[in-house]
């Protein structure tokens, strides 16, 4: 039964991982949907999201069932908790890059003033920690973790900076609220991207130390760790 | 782990003949607690537990060093009399063991053994012991028929009350459910939550799930030695060791 339940295991991490790309996808084709104004890209992330969707009920229902036929314990009861969050955060990952591709649709159609910021540092930096969370999770790998965690003030920071800039903007462009309105919306799904991958990453120290580190909740042995 | 302390074990070992069972164990035991002893077949769990009561005086071949302080006291001190002993720490064994007697005096032996004569006491105290042990709503109109034609679950309850009746201060069980159904097996584990308001319990199981339900502290042991103790929700959740984890999730043993 036990080498039954640890292929059961594998077959979890494997289908996990593949989500994982899966949306990681979806995200590099919404910033580039971002930079080129690509309105037909954008249709198609939209269209694609029902596949993510069924894909994470998929796995849910392996978690739950894995949970009840086994009453895993320990690093595995610990690695399916995990991968049942995590499955959660990537579904969302998915729904912010639908959330950025309406945007682009909706952006598409109007006129436009020249960019008032320029999206691509922030969508790299967030696209660049939810490759490195789905890395670590990949390799379990504490430090990579705990240095995506603490990547996230980086674009809390450039949400903030795009909302002083929105806000400043308005005044001189009053006929273009609604674009503007869509850029600020724009970085607030990159902020979320960055939240969400800082919560896989969260995930994956929970799963490798046992530790919650949630909520700035970082141990001294963690912060030793990373230093 | 507030509670008192009850039982100290010291640096013990165990042999059988040339072979080393027990190798230095020290591990405390606290009242009204519940401790699981864990560990493959062989690992020492039951000839610890065995040493607590001094069972193991039984081998011929067996030898013991390290001491085991009951309320601080050791038990293998030459002043101690094993029967008295046997009264505070009582046990209670894989398969259930009833006496071919009936129900009734299955209870009441030990406390006749013991030298109570008076029958109104007899029979509360039975009453009482039938009732701690979850049997006597199941009982009470049969007292007198033979204790064997009772199910398998009734009678490893009834062997639980024949422990209780002598009023022990801790309770030894051995396997207490693993003859037994999955709905016998329910009823005993709530025994034991429910005992532990009473006694001081170190239960033996080879199945994990049961440790993980009903105990407050698990013992895990290896090749004569103990791994890991710690709280059962950590060692559930989180061992420090990896062996302990290769254990409990399956991946040896």
């Amino acid at each position: 039964m036990r080498v039954h339940f640890h292929k059961e295991l594998d077959s979890l991490k494997k289908r996990i991982l593949s989500l994982g790309a899966m949306v990681e996808d979806r995200v590099r084709m919404a910033i580039k949907a971002i930079e080129t104004e690509d309105s037909s890209l954008a249709e198609k992330i939209i269209e694609a999201d029902s596949e993510v969707d069924e894909t994470e009920v998929e796995i849910e229902e392996e978690c739950l069932k894995t949970l009840a036929l086994h009453q895993p314990v320990a690093v595995d009861l610990r690695f399916i908790t995990a991968v049942i969050k995590i499955n959660n955060d990537l579904e969302r990952i998915g729904d912010e890059a639908v959330n950025i591709a309406q945007r682009v649709v909706v952006m598409a159609k109007r006129d436009n003033i020249d960019p008032v910021f320029d999206y691509s540092y922030m969508a790299e930096k967030a696209e660049h920690m939810l490759r490195k969370s789905l890395d670590a999770l990949v390799n379990l790998d504490l430090d990579l973790a705990l240095k995506v965690c603490l990547m996230d003030d980086e674009v809390d920071a450039m949400r903030d900076e795009v909302y002083d800039i929105v806000k400043n903007s308005l005044f001189d462009n009053r006929d273009y609220f609604g674009y503007l309105i869509n850029l600020l919306l724009i970085s607030r799904h990159l902020e979320r991207i960055a939240d969400y991958a800082t919560n896989i990453a969260e995930e994956v120290i929970y799963m490798v130390e046992g530790e919650i580190v949630r909520h700035g909740k970082l141990t001294p042995h963690l912060k030793d760790h990373h230093t | 782990m507030n509670s008192e302390l009850k039982i100290s074990v010291r640096n013990l070992d165990f042999f059988y003949g040339q072979s080393h069972a027990l190798h230095q164990i020290s591990l405390d035991f606290h009242e009204h607690q519940v401790t699981a002893l864990i560990g493959p077949s062989g690992c020492g769990k039951s000839t610890l537990l065995r040493c607590l009561n001094r069972m193991n005086d039984l081998i011929s071949y067996g030898r013991v060093h390290g001491e085991v302080l009951l309320d601080g006291k050791n038990i293998y001190d030459p002043d101690i009399d094993v029967v008295t002993l046997r009264r505070r720490i009582g046990m209670v064994f894989q398969k259930p063991n009833p006496f071919p007697k009936s129900i009734f005096e299955n209870v009441a032996y030990g406390l006749r053994v013991n030298g109570l004569r008076d029958k109104t006491l007899l029979a509360d105290q039975v009453e009482k012991s039938l009732k701690q042990a979850a049997l006597w709503e199941e009982v009470n109109n049969r007292l007198h028929e033979s204790a064997l034609g009772l199910s398998g679950g009734q009678q490893q309850r009834l062997c639980i009350a024949r422990a209780l009746a002598i009023e022990p201060e801790v309770l030894l069980m051995d396997e207490p459910a693993s003859a037994l159904d999955p709905i016998a097996t329910q009823k005993i584990e709530e025994l034991i939550h429910a005992l532990k308001e009473i006694y001081t319990i170190i239960i033996v199981t080879h199945n994990m799930q049961q440790a993980a339900r009903v105990s407050d502290v698990t013992a895990f042991f290896y090749l004569g030695k103990l791994v890991e103790v710690d709280q059962t929700k950590v060692i559930f959740t989180r061992p420090r060791l990896q062996q302990t984890s290769d254990y409990i999730t399956g991946r040896f043993g």
